[in-house]
């Protein structure tokens, strides 16, 4: 019988305190696995809001305020964009393709944008991927309006169904377009991005619920939804809007005409530049959670020690029989240290399997509440690493009762201790 | 003589008296040596002198022509896993493997013993053998130690020190923990095993009553003397 199958059966034996060993160290483990986990996937799905998109332009602000309110919904615009200035810049002739975006209106808390069919055409999002439609199609009238997959799924919209907007981002009785209903013409395929949380609707339709309103609220001469389209439902201005340009080499230049243009403070930022200064700041939470992971797993491992600290009292009649036998301190020193490994090894084995258990449990809860859609992916090289110093970080900690064991043994001898 | 010694003095550090003053002791081949001193008399310093887990103070403990204090301590581990099987007072076997994978492990330690055991047959048939003669049948053998009783235990024990016939047995107040019957019993079984091997056994205790089943026996008195007398 090699020592291996020994550590096995021993550790087998003395399993139900060393049971609570592994759970607390797979629990590390998971703690470790799961920030780390997050981490990525919150990187990821941030940078992959937009792609192909080389520039934001909005009203002359912070280029964070502008990126989290044209991208992510949140915040609001200091200011709008004329719709003089809009198309003048949209005529730049590096400009191969724009997509006019307005924000300010609400439908149950999800955020209204009004866009063009454009944003259908261009937008894009992760690896370049074009929003694609589950059901329906591109909104054609002024009262049409395409949702997202999670407005969609939360509300229980279907095509054809009606809805009525409210105006600005808190739903109140009083401030509701409720003259102008819209029907559902079109829902989107998830994406993972805020497009889920997003009611589309066109320029015009924002125009025409707005059309008989002043200064935020409802004028005393009220036009129906038939009226309303008798008028020219061209706005007058917009909230912000991104530009694909005929050659990425043009963007440091036209980004600097846009931020120098003189008929309006104009702010042009480049998308994927400041998601990644974005993704800086608040990565910092990240590093203090996984910090106190790394606390977790030091307790984890103290305790391991201490349980097996305390079987060594327990343990000394057989390391006497085994000297007995004749194995050598060596092979006392091998034996404490398996276990250690076992013990461990089982507990990182554990934490896995708890990370993929939780992700299938929490999934849909976490994309529900967050936004982040924890992909199934299996363990890349870093939280690979992450189990290997774990593993090794038990093996120096086992030393400890090992060479207590060892030396224990050489002045036990053969003396039983009853 | 299989085992010597000569002058063995032990004391551990920063004790003032001896807790071993042997003059001289011999013990032949194949002989049943009884040991008996009252408990505090060093029996079991004694014990590890002879398996070579401790080293005397002063004197010579010679085995099987070697000295033992001329071996570094792993090759002293190595040496007793080769020829030395020990029987405690109680608690012989490990309570996570059978009956059988506790005899065994016995060869895990022990080229020698190995060799031995599997020299007629495989090591599994011999220590089945073996605990077949100490009357443990064959439904015992791969049940828990702790389905045994204490009497089946020290049987148990007595196979696993005598597989790969090493040339020299020590028994620690085997049947201390016995009652009167099973005690005679299994003295039977384990001269009858040790002769059949030809095993040298050294078998200590405080009892003076086990003395008479003995050839030969000798006295650790409180003076840490040893008194030999024929018997």
């Amino acid at each position: 019988m090699n020592l291996l199958r020994l550590a096995f059966k021993s550790a087998r034996f003395r399993r139900t305190s060393l049971l609570l060993t592994v759970v607390s160290i797979a629990i590390s483990v998971t703690l470790l696995l799961g920030v780390n986990k997050v981490n990525k996937q919150a990187k990821s799905s941030l940078l992959n809001t937009v792609s192909e998109t080389d520039l934001i332009v909005g009203a002359r602000s912070g280029p964070t305020n502008l990126l989290l309110y044209s991208v992510f919904r949140i915040g609001n615009a200091t200011n709008n964009v004329s719709w003089e200035t809009y198309e003048d810049l949209a005529d730049m002739d590096e400009v191969a393709w724009t997509v006019p975006i307005s924000l300010g209106d609400s439908h149950k808390g999800f955020r209204v944008m009004g866009t063009t069919t454009d944003y259908f055409e261009y937008y894009r999002y992760g690896n370049k991927e074009q929003i694609n439609f589950d059901e329906g199609d591109r909104f054609t009238e002024v009262y049409d309006t395409v949702i997202g997959a999670d407005v969609a799924k939360k509300l229980g919209y279907k095509v054809g169904d009606k809805i009525i907007l409210s105006h600005g981002l808190v739903s109140a009785n009083f401030a509701e377009h409720d003259d102008k209903p819209f029907t559902v013409v079109g829902i989107l395929n998830k994406t993972g991005t805020p497009i889920d949380q997003t009611v589309h609707v066109s320029l015009a339709g924002i125009e025409a619920i707005h059309i008989d309103w002043k200064d935020g609220a409802r004028s005393s001469v009220p036009l129906n939804a038939e009226q309303a389209l008798k008028f020219d439902l061209t706005p007058t201005s917009i909230t912000a809007f991104m530009v694909g340009l005929e050659n990425r080499a043009f963007t440091f230049r036209v980004q600097r005409e846009i931020n120098e243009y003189n008929n309006e403070p104009m702010s042009a930022i480049i998308p994927g530049a400041t998601l990644a200064e974005f993704w800086k700041t608040i990565s910092t939470i990240e590093q203090v959670l996984f910090v106190i992971s790394g606390f977790v797993l030091i307790s984890g491992l103290l305790g391991m020690l201490t349980t097996i600290l305390s079987t060594l009292n327990e343990r000394r009649r057989e390391i006497a029989v085994l000297r007995a036998i004749g194995a050598r301190a060596v092979h006392i020193i091998q034996l404490i240290l398996l276990e250690t490994l076992i013990v461990v090894i089982a507990g990182c084995f554990l934490g896995i399997a708890m990370i993929y258990g939780l992700l299938i449990v929490a999934r849909p809860l976490i994309v529900d509440r967050l936004g982040v859609d924890l992909a199934f992916s299996w363990l890349d090289s870093e939280q690979l690493l992450i189990v290997g110093g774990v593993i090794i970080g038990a093996a120096l900690v086992g030393l400890i009762p090992a060479v207590i064991a060892y030396r224990r043994s050489i002045q036990d001898g053969l003396a039983l201790k009853v | 003589m299989i085992v010597q010694l000569k002058q063995v003095k032990f004391r551990w550090p920063g004790q003032t008296s001896d807790i071993i003053d042997i003059e001289k002791l011999n013990i032949a081949s194949g002989e049943h040596l009884f040991v008996r001193g009252p408990s505090g008399s060093g029996k079991t310093t004694l014990l590890n002198l002879l398996a070579g887990i401790h080293l005397p103070t002063s004197g010579k403990v010679e085995l099987l022509g070697t000295d033992l204090a001329s071996l570094a301590s792993n090759k002293r581990d190595q040496f007793r896993a080769d020829h030395i099987g020990v029987v405690f007072q109680q608690f012989n076997l490990l309570p996570y493997l059978t009956t059988l994978e506790n005899v065994v492990l016995s060869c895990a330690f022990s080229q020698r013993k190995n060799d031995n055991a599997s020299k007629s047959s495989e090591i599994e048939t011999q220590a089945k053998k073996l605990l077949k003669a100490l009357n443990l049948n064959e439904k015992m053998h791969s049940s828990p130690v702790n389905k045994l009783s204490v009497g089946q235990q020290q049987r148990v024990a007595v196979a696993r020190a005598l597989i790969g016939a090493p040339e020299i047995l020590i028994a620690d107040e085997p049947t201390s923990a016995l009652d009167a019957e099973n005690r005679d019993r299994f003295l039977d079984l384990l001269f009858q095993q040790a002769k059949a091997q030809s095993c040298t056994l050294i078998f200590v205790s405080h009892d003076p009553q086990l003395a008479k089943r003995f050839e030969r026996s000798i006295e650790l008195t409180e003076k840490y003397n040893v008194e030999s007398s024929e018997s």
